[in-house]
């Protein structure tokens, strides 16, 4: 047909990035990736968000796949660039995010020479990525972009890293488009969802007279039709349903067969439906450690189902009656399909003894709280930012720490994709270029970012990206001058030695604010905290809101290191037992 | 298992023989190792080499040890790598060949070098090198019989050994032509 095209490298990669529907991308530019920024500038179909930090880029991308369903999208240049951005991408895998980043490398030719900005990227990020590759041949390039997007977004999703050396990006190649054979290849478990186990599990789940339905992330991963299915099958079982602090927001907070968040933090209902429960039913979770607290004691008379995408997931830390691989969207239709046929027949059976047992244990309201006198309880900060912020558009996302576990607790989600937080990592500085990605993605929604005065200093070199793209998110900091969450632990598990947990010398956040030329606001006491959280919202562009909150409060209810679901603390005035040498062990 | 102590009975860990076939490019091979060492694995054994030179692909047969759950999560780990495309359980699966090549050097004078001889003549081991205080023995087969010759040669000299690891195949007439054809 016409003469042969060649365009460089570079923009092969731009153009295959469009093609796999990429509109932005969180970036910074150093020389290993001048070429790829040259055809950024000439690219009119890509928006270049510049970063801080490459850390940032990360959680930013995050935010932005998070809230959207889309894969993220980084570009960082090579050695510091690429390993500034190493805690973002074992955040991303931890927990399942599809991400991309693009590094630079020194050409070709000279590496292993320790070059100037060498490093073994491919090799220092290995463990922390989904899959990584090192282009070394520019006919390949187009395939392999094509193809990590395919990787980052198939099964588990996770990040992908492509390190490009300089040389690379300039040689002329010819564009290649995305052929579509790649996809086999991935999914390694051909096997379809066994109707047999469905069946099984169907019945187990209609005779079960103690169910309940524990859901994670997973349920997130697969899309909001996801969350609809889950919530048709707790409606369909009358059963209770909890869910981790990943999966919050797939069944709505006032779904009455809701018990709230379980785990370490979680309500005293749910977790003790999970430690009596006679049937389980995990959909898309991991049972992680904060989840199940003791395994030897974890759920003892419960039989287990288990649906997970990742094989790896089921029986890797709890065995399972029933292991179910697939995607939950898939498994729940044809599991709610099921269990309608049998339901025909078989009535369900009573569980209102069941019902008025979790109904008995509700009535302990774990999550109860008293704001007495002028200081502000950060759970009445949070509890009072809900009901302001409810019937807008928001989304919420949280750096590490005690107003992580709060916003978990007391603000209540009732989509999908609506909150974001480092899980897996437990990541400070994740919710502030986090709320960016997110805010970049939904320009019209309320973002707030729900943060520890700690965790903020981490990243609050953001502030300027926040300032230059006119992102009007709403940093609302629960500050009480402690790394709150390490001053707890220290409480309670070390003998109250406060070591290195007072942050000295903070910033007045307000002067802080001013010095960007951004709002910033400040509250100390009760009576002022609503008007401030309104002049918050009302504020068109970006707002710091230093809330003084009570210093020393705990988070409540916990289940200490080393205990199991029924060993719960709730308050200060139920002391722990001593923790077990084998509990101080735990992270 | 975790961090948690459990109280559990432990089951017994037994070896197993893994057999992989893999993408052969830069990378995978450091992902397997990276997997054993990261997650706490044990390899006992790993040998890699190409199988398929039109298709790029590597064979790599692997000796592990663990409980049967840790087997079950290695395997389900392995299957993760982007580039590993089929795992088998050569010791689940049925009878199966273990092979493995020795290259023994061992430094003697005197009256031991009959014995050597004699020793390498029972083993069926071939001797490829020879000067007049020493020899190379090439040995195949079952790693039990490579580790008792090599005892034995240890008990005659000074000795130096060079070992392929193990390599597997499953005994019979079925071959993975079909699983390959899926990637
Ligand atoms: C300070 C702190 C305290 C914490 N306290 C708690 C707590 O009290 N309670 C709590 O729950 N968490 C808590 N966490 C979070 C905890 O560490 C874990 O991140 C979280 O419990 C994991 O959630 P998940 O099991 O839903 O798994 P995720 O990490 O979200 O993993 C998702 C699972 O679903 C699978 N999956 C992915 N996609 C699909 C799909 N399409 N179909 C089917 N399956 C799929 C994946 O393979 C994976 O197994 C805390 C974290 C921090 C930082
Ligand atoms: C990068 C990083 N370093 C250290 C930790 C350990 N850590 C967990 S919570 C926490 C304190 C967080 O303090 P702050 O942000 O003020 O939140 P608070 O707990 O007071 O609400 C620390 C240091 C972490 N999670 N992440």
């Amino acid at each position: 047909m016409t003469v042969d095209k060649t365009i460089t490298g570079a923009e092969a990669v731009i153009k295959a990035l469009v093609e796999n529907g990429v509109e932005v991308i969180f970036g910074y530019p150093g020389g290993a990736v001048l070429p790829l920024y040259d055809a950024i500038f000439d690219n009119k179909n890509i928006k270049h968000i510049l970063v801080r930090h490459e850390q940032a880029a990360v959680h930013a991308a995050e935010g932005y796949a998070r809230s959207t369903g889309k894969v993220g999208c980084v570009l960082v240049t090579s050695g510091p660039g690429a390993t500034n951005a190493i805690t973002g991408l074992t955040d991303a895998l931890m927990d399942s995010i599809p991400v991309i980043c693009l590094s630079g490398q020194v050409p070709t030719h000279l590496i292993g020479t320790d070059a100037f900005q060498e490093a073994d990227t491919t090799g220092i990020s290995r463990p922390c990525t989904k899959h990584n590759y090192l282009v070394k041949n520019a006919d390949k390039l187009c395939d392999i972009i094509h193809e990590s997007f395919e990787i980052a977004f198939t099964g588990r999703p996770g990040p992908v890293l492509i390190d490009l050396p300089k040389d690379i990006q300039l040689t002329r190649v010819k564009y290649g488009k995305k052929i579509n054979k790649i996809k086999n290849k991935l999914i390694k478990n051909k096997s379809k969802i066994d109707q047999k186990v469905i069946i099984k599990v169907a019945d187990l789940l209609i005779n079960a007279e103690k169910p309940i339905i524990y859901a994670g992330g997973g349920v997130i991963n697969a899309g909001p039709k996801a969350s609809n299915l889950l919530t048709e099958l707790v409606d369909l079982l009358n059963s209770p349903v909890t869910l981790t602090l990943m999966g919050l927001g797939s069944v709505s907070n006032d779904n009455k067969n809701f018990l709230g968040m379980l785990g370490m933090h979680g309500t005293y209902e749910a977790n003790l439906a999970m430690h009596n429960c006679d049937v389980m039913l995990n959909v898309g979770a991991r049972f992680d450690d904060r989840v199940t607290g003791r395994l030897n004691a974890f759920a003892p008379k419960s039989k287990k189902i288990h649906i997970d995408i990742d094989k790896s997931s089921i029986n890797k830390v709890v065995s399972v009656d029933f292991g179910i691989v697939g995607d939950c969207k898939e498994v729940l239709t044809t599991l709610i399909q099921e269990i309608k046929k049998l339901h025909n027949q078989n009535n369900l059976k009573s569980k209102s003894d069941w019902w008025a047992q979790i109904n008995e244990w509700k009535k302990r309201d774990s999550l109860g709280f008293k704001q007495i006198g002028k200081n502000i309880k950060p759970q009445q900060a949070i509890k009072s930012l809900y009901d302001k912020t409810k019937n807008l558009d928001t989304y919420v996302t949280t750096e590490v720490g005690q107003h992580q576990m709060w916003a978990a607790q007391y603000f209540g989600f009732s989509k999908p994709n609506h909150w974001m937080t480092s899980g897996g990592l437990g990541t400070m500085g994740y919710g502030l270029p986090s709320s960016m990605g997110v805010q970049i993605a939904h320009p019209d929604s309320l973002v707030i970012d729900i943060s520890g005065e700690a965790s903020f200093l981490m990243n609050m070199q953001e502030l300027s990206t926040i300032v230059q793209y006119k992102l009007p998110v709403k940093i609302f900091i629960l500050n009480n001058q402690w790394m709150g969450m390490v001053r707890q632990w220290q409480e309670l598990n070390h003998g109250s030695r406060y070591s290195e947990s007072y942050t000295e010398s903070l910033p007045d956040f307000v002067m802080l604010a001013k010095s960007f030329g951004i709002k910033g606001l400040r509250v100390e006491e009760i009576d002022k905290l609503d008007k401030t959280i309104d002049e918050m919202i009302n504020t068109k562009g970006p707002v710091i809101a230093d809330i003084r909150v009570e210093k020393e409060e705990n988070c409540f209810p916990m289940i200490p290191s080393g205990a199991a679901h029924n060993e719960m603390i709730l308050g200060s005035n139920d002391k722990p037992k001593d923790t077990s040498d084998a509990g101080l062990a735990l992270v | 298992m975790s961090v948690y102590q459990n109280n559990e009975i432990k089951e017994e860990e037994t070896s197993r023989t893994l057999s992989l076939v893999v993408d052969n490019q830069p990378g995978t091979l450091a992902r397997v190792i990276g997997l054993f060492s990261g997650r706490g694995y044990n390899i006992e054994s790993l040998t890699v080499t190409e199988i398929d030179n039109a298709r790029n692909l590597s064979r790599i047969s692997l000796v592990t040890r663990g409980t049967s759950m840790t087997i079950e999560q290695i395997k389900s780990q392995l299957l993760r790598i982007v580039p590993v495309h089929i795992v088998r359980d050569l010791t689940l699966e049925g009878p199966f060949i273990k092979s493995e090549l020795a290259l023994v050097k061992v430094v003697i004078k005197g009256a031991n070098r009959v014995e050597a001889l004699r020793v390498a003549e029972t083993f069926r081991a071939r001797t490829l090198d020879v000067t007049l205080s020493s020899f190379v023995f090439e040995l195949t087969g079952k790693p039990l019989k490579i580790d008792a010759f090599i005892e034995l040669m240890r008990s005659l000299g000074d000795t130096e050994i060079s070992r392929t690891g193990v390599s597997a195949i499953s005994r019979g007439n079925k071959t993975e032509t079909k699983l390959l054809e899926q990637i």
